[in-house]
């Protein structure tokens, strides 16, 4: 595990070296102050439009981030032919692949921390009170969502051939089921036998990354999700993030870097 | 050097042709209706008649925000969305819905449905009611319809229903009388003696100025109005026309011009000749004038 920990330490160091986060934190806080300076009928207090705005920016900078940052780790290391002198370290594969898993989720999850700090600033600015319940939910769902994201996303860096081709599908795939993956067994159950059956099927297969969404919860101010709802979701997230680490190792401890 | 000079006469002649084209291209141009560029707006020079759709999206999103973000996808079943909330509730719209609305969801079909439901809002809740904290609530918080309302009203200023919407919540529930009568002579700027402007107008002269004399003059405007521009359609809007013609009706009773609330009525009965309770208003209205020894 110290191995794997120094591995992740390194993907730490370097995005804190690269300019992705601050830009897109910047950006963040530039769109959100511009939109918050806006005046609705003279009156201040008119808060949820701009927690949504600045929740979506958070969700596209947070995956951008995510999967930008996972899909570089073993092309760069290829490419750089870094990964060489790694390999004749006193590490196995496991360890590099489950590092650099770590290092990318982590430095995820503290470049949330930022975000979701800014946001509870901007709402607590406009509407007096900090839910802070609330906002470790939606903050802890969001990164074990991104934890998933990042699986599949080291994954496809070792099936697929270029990172551009990588960042495209995670992107697709993302999108795709926080979009209609909640919605697959009802377009199934419109279909044929075999098509239904084939819809049903990815419908129980694919990680529901919509689940993790509570964005709409938190913008109009709903109570806080179950403590045992939420325990089961972030187990869910947990095991499918585990599933496609694993899948990952399974493809890496036989890739010939030659 | 000859043939020089003849370039240089070749290359003027051309020049000459090509300002005397823009010349006359301009002024084309400039008149011409689907010229985008007289407007200044860059959205509207980019997306053009288009930014119709992203207003009706951002009305849809005000009816949203309405709900607390409880609202059909187009995967569920919209029966009970068919018209926006926030207009029906503002009598500023006859109502398509049909069907229970806390119910579009359906049963819940599996494991991985039900559990979803605990992650966004499901639950219906109306904002003027206080939202999620239900009747212990701020009323005030309708408020946060507004900036979509009013991105839709800026992104299709020649839709009525933006209008008569945002000023019934904002003189209604925000207590915004005169920032609900500006927008609605904003309205009448690009949509000159609109019938429902002109009605939501007269609503805020007898409601919250409770100028009844303004508010009459304004709603027999509007019913002249209305016979103008909506008469003549194939479809003509008579649920607005209905309205201006029982508030009229009501405000003539009041004012104590039986003859004139009973006239009303009895337009508004042949209008909409479903409606239950006008003829018995009618009759009611005709025993007491009979009583006060009124003529008809």
């Amino acid at each position: 595990m110290k191995n794997a920990f120094a591995v992740a330490h390194l993907v730490i160091l370097e995005m804190v070296r690269r300019k992705d986060f601050y830009v897109l934190f910047f950006l963040t806080v530039l769109i959100t102050g511009l939109m918050g300076s806006v005046n609705f009928f003279n009156d201040p207090k008119v808060a949820r439009y701009l927690k949504e705005i600045c929740l979506a920016l958070i969700w596209v900078c947070g995956a951008f981030i995510a999967i930008a940052t996972t899909a570089r780790q073993i092309p760069a290391e290829r490419e750089s032919r870094t990964i060489f002198p790694l390999m004749a370290k006193p590490i196995t594969r496991g360890q590099v692949l489950f590092g650099k898993f770590l290092g990318c989720w982590v430095a995820t999850c503290l470049c949330l921390v930022a975000f979701y700090l800014f946001f509870g600033v901007v709402a607590a600015a406009k509407e007096h009170h900090w839910p802070v319940g609330n906002y470790f939910q939606a903050w802890s769902l969001h990164c074990v969502m991104l934890g998933v994201v990042i699986g599949m996303t080291l994954l496809g860096s070792l099936v697929l051939s270029s990172v551009a081709a990588n960042i495209t599908l995670s992107v697709v795939v993302t999108a795709g089921i926080l979009f209609i993956g909640r919605h697959l067994n009802k377009v199934a159950g419109q279909m044929g036998e075999t098509t239904g059956a084939v819809v049903s099927g990815l419908y129980y297969a694919i990680p529901h990354l919509e689940l993790f969404d509570v964005r709409d919860l938190i913008v109009h101010n709903w109570p806080l999700i179950g403590w045992n709802i939420w325990g089961i979701a972030v187990l869910y997230a947990l095991v499918y993030a585990a599933l496609l680490v694993f899948a990952s190792w399974l493809v890496f401890r036989r890739k010939s870097f030659q | 050097m000859k043939t020089n000079r003849a370039f240089v006469l070749l290359g003027v002649l051309i020049l000459v042709a090509c300002a005397s084209l823009a010349a006359s291209l301009d002024r084309w141009f400039m008149s011409w209706a689907g010229n985008r560029a007289k407007d200044f707006s860059p959205v509207k020079i980019a997306i053009g008649e288009g930014q119709k759709i992203f207003a009706s999206h951002f009305y849809r999103k005000a009816d949203v925000y309405f709900h607390s973000g409880m609202y059909p996808s187009i995967f569920d079943n919209n029966e009970s969305f068919k018209t926006a909330h926030i207009g029906e509730d503002a009598g500023a719209t006859g109502s398509k819905n049909t069907g229970d609305e806390e119910q579009f969801l359906g049963d819940q079909r599996d494991i991985i449905d039900r559990f979803s439901r605990n992650f966004f809002p499901s639950r219906h809740t109306h904002l003027d009611e206080g939202g999620v904290a239900g009747e212990h609530g701020d009323s005030g918080v309708v408020r946060e319809i507004l900036p979509w309302l009013k991105i839709a009203q800026e992104l299709d200023p020649e839709n009525p229903l933006t209008y008569t919407v945002s000023a019934y919540w904002l003189r209604q529930r925000m207590n915004k009388v005169d920032e609900a009568e500006l927008m609605l002579r904003e309205g009448l700027k690009s949509l000159p003696d609109h019938p429902a402007l002109l009605f939501e107008l007269g609503r805020a002269h007898s409601e919250n100025y409770t100028n009844t004399a303004r508010a009459r003059n304004i709603w027999e405007r509007a019913v002249k109005s209305w016979h103008k521009q909506e008469a003549t359609k194939s479809e003509p809007d008579k649920f607005i026309l209905e309205q201006i013609l029982t508030h009229l009706a009501k405000l003539e009773e009041d004012a104590g011009n039986l003859p004139l609330a009973i006239n009303y009525w009895e337009q508004a009965s042949v209008l909409m000749p479903e409606r239950k309770g006008i003829p018995e208003r009618i009759a009611e209205l005709r025993q007491k004038q009979a009583a006060l020894g009124v003529r008809p």
